[in-house]
């Protein structure tokens, strides 16, 4: 008899390794059955998890630490051992800003920022994100900071879900918002919105959801962890196989995941996306990243630089506790221990420089084919996390 | 010493739900409860009311953007958090398992809460229960009314009375191992095509 994991999940383009999981097979090649259950709220999925209605969960990246911290939701240890995409995220501002901005001849990001900093609106710009703990949030901070704005005084951040960003730029609630597809590309085909950055342009290699699971599931049951990362990693490849991309679009497409057009998720998976309602069209390269050199490893130095601007911007007191707290969260170990014979190479470290390369860099590791992508933040900053550690 | 009212506010998308729980909780001796939908200005509504205590549906969208506001007022005079008490890990596994969600000012004694959220659970448990019990009796009836045109046709059809008629759906649903009630829709169907 197979053994069941319960897994809840938000319907976005990156539930996609999930679905896969599922859908496709690679659990039951593990001897494991799937239950995927759809949720309406970050904070359901957290506490489902939390209060062992889960037995894994799709969580924010930032999610995990910040219940590791005690910092929302219900008291649990959450242990990340798997990232299950990089990237895939956008930032838009809605069509009334845009049109505002264009009559003095800005376009694209520059618009949106230059709009913040002369209050095009007699008011501060609202800018919508998921959750209040998100790769969102902390990339529209650090974008914005990087342009000399002040996220806690120039604009106001509204946390509206999902699915329901276009209704909020609709109904004029947000001016701007930073989402993971397809509900960006959603607000663009409404007319409501234009795409004015990637989320990569702000950090080329910011992990977005991670596969979270509680400390106390994954001591007791071991064998069933290994069988789920195994199962997860080959489903990972198949998601990232562009000659799988039209099968799988039509799998989200369906109501019981995303409950969005396939041809609207198909442009996130291969990453061509329409940027403005009159269909203005672009190539974005390593848009939403499934699998790819060390893309799902769960580097300690990712959990890290969450850490560190959740300190930036006084969500969190940091301390030597803390640290240890941000560092525990991600589980290379777990990734290594589960994953030694399946993964085509492992890195050789659990933690590296953030921000250091513009191109695709050998890396040292166990079989020396390990190439590390690029991972250039939008100021050219790079990140050290043994400064903070 | 005088216990002052606890003031609670009840988000939820059923409003039926919602007067049965304010309507639990003044016979409770809870009389201060505010029921809100969901609307776009939440937030400002809340920031209003000042409630001690907040229910909320977890099949509510909303629910995230009030963690925000809670993340928010931690820097504030009455820092509102989930009800998270740890010696009592439970009831909040019943809570959440109930489908909703307590969020409490910081400081309100445990002893005051917990009969609250008990009620809560019990209401969120007792709805549920009712709407699965409706639903099943919705099922049955809509089923039945559709073997009843089903039979009518066939006994127009074939000329043959009611027993016989409801023989032939059996008969069919057995044979091809299908709900009778598939069968009826079958032929309603095919009758309302071929008219």
């Amino acid at each position: 008899m197979s053994t069941q994991v319960r897994i809840g999940f938000i319907p976005l383009v990156d539930c996609a390794p999930l679905v896969a999981l599922h859908e496709i097979g690679f659990a039951r090649e593990e001897g494991l059955e799937i239950a995927l259950s759809r949720e309406t709220s970050w904070s359901n999925v957290r506490d489902k998890l939390a209060v062992r209605l889960y037995d894994a969960a799709h969580l924010l990246a930032p999610m995990a630490l910040a219940t590791n911290l005690c910092l929302a939701g219900p008291r649990a240890e959450v242990v990340a051992p798997y990232v299950l995409n990089l990237n895939g995220d956008v930032i838009c501002a809605s069509a009334r800003l845009l049109e505002r901005m264009a009559a003095d001849g800005f376009e694209g990001p520059e618009a949106m920022l230059e709009a913040i900093r002369r209050d095009a609106l007699d008011r501060p710009v609202v800018i919508g994100v998921p959750f209040f703990f998100s790769t969102h949030h902390y990339l529209v901070r650090y974008w914005l900071a990087s342009a000399g704005i002040d996220p806690d005084r120039q604009v106001r951040v509204e946390v509206i879900p999902p699915s329901l960003m276009a209704d909020a730029v609709r109904s004029g609630v947000v001016d701007g918002f930073c989402v993971g597809e397809p509900w960006g590309s959603v607000a663009v085909d409404a007319g409501l919105a234009s795409i004015v950055l990637p989320g990569r342009a702000v950090w080329a290699a910011a992990p977005e959801k991670v596969l979270g699971l509680r400390r106390d599931w994954v001591e007791e049951r071991r064998d069933d962890l290994h069988r789920l990362l195994r199962a997860l990693y080959r489903a990972s490849m198949w998601v990232a196989d562009p000659g799988n991309r039209t099968i799988l679009s039509e799998l989200l497409a369906s109501d019981r995941y995303v409950d969005a057009p396939a041809e609207v998720i198909e442009r996130a998976l291969s990453g061509s996306l329409t940027l403005t309602p009159r269909g203005a069209q672009a190539r974005v390269d390593r848009f939403m990243v499934f699998h790819a050199a060390s893309a799902t490893f769960p580097w300690r130095s990712q959990a890290l630089w969450f850490h560190g601007q959740m300190a930036r911007w006084g969500h969190l007191a940091a301390s030597p506790g803390s640290t240890a707290i941000a560092c525990r969260t991600f589980a290379p170990d777990l990734y290594r221990e589960a994953l030694a014979a399946v993964a085509t190479d492992l890195p050789g470290a659990n933690s590296k420089l953030e921000g250091a390369l513009e191109a695709p860099t050998p890396a040292a590791s166990l079989r020396g084919r390990l190439f590390l992508g690029p991972d250039r933040f939008c100021d050219g900053a790079v990140f050290d996390p043994d400064e903070v550690a | 010493m005088v216990r002052a009212l606890m003031k609670i506010v009840v988000i939820d998308l059923q409003p039926e739900r919602a007067r049965m729980i304010s309507a639990a909780l003044g016979d409770a001796g809870f009389p201060d409860v505010v029921a809100l939908a969901e609307t776009d200005n939440l937030l400002d509504r809340l920031a209003q009311i000042d409630p001690d205590a907040v229910l909320i549906d977890l099949e509510a969208p909303s629910r995230d953007m009030l963690e925000q506001m809670f993340e928010l007022s931690r820097r504030i005079k009455r820092p509102v958090a989930m009800f998270v008490d740890e010696s009592d890990s439970a009831s909040i596994a019943a809570a959440v398992e109930a489908g909703v969600g307590a969020y409490v000012v910081n400081g309100l004694h445990r002893e005051r809460i917990k009969p609250v959220l008990d009620l809560a659970i019990s209401r969120f448990n007792a709805f549920s229960r009712l709407n699965t019990e409706l639903e099943t009796t919705r099922a049955a009836l809509a089923e039945r009314k559709l073997v009843d045109r089903a039979k009518g046709i066939l006994m127009k059809m074939k000329g043959i009375d009611e027993e016989e008629a409801y023989k032939i759906l059996r008969r069919t649903a057995m044979n091809q191992n299908r709900k009778i009630g598939d069968i009826a829709r079958s032929v309603v169907t095919a009758a309302e095509i071929l008219n």
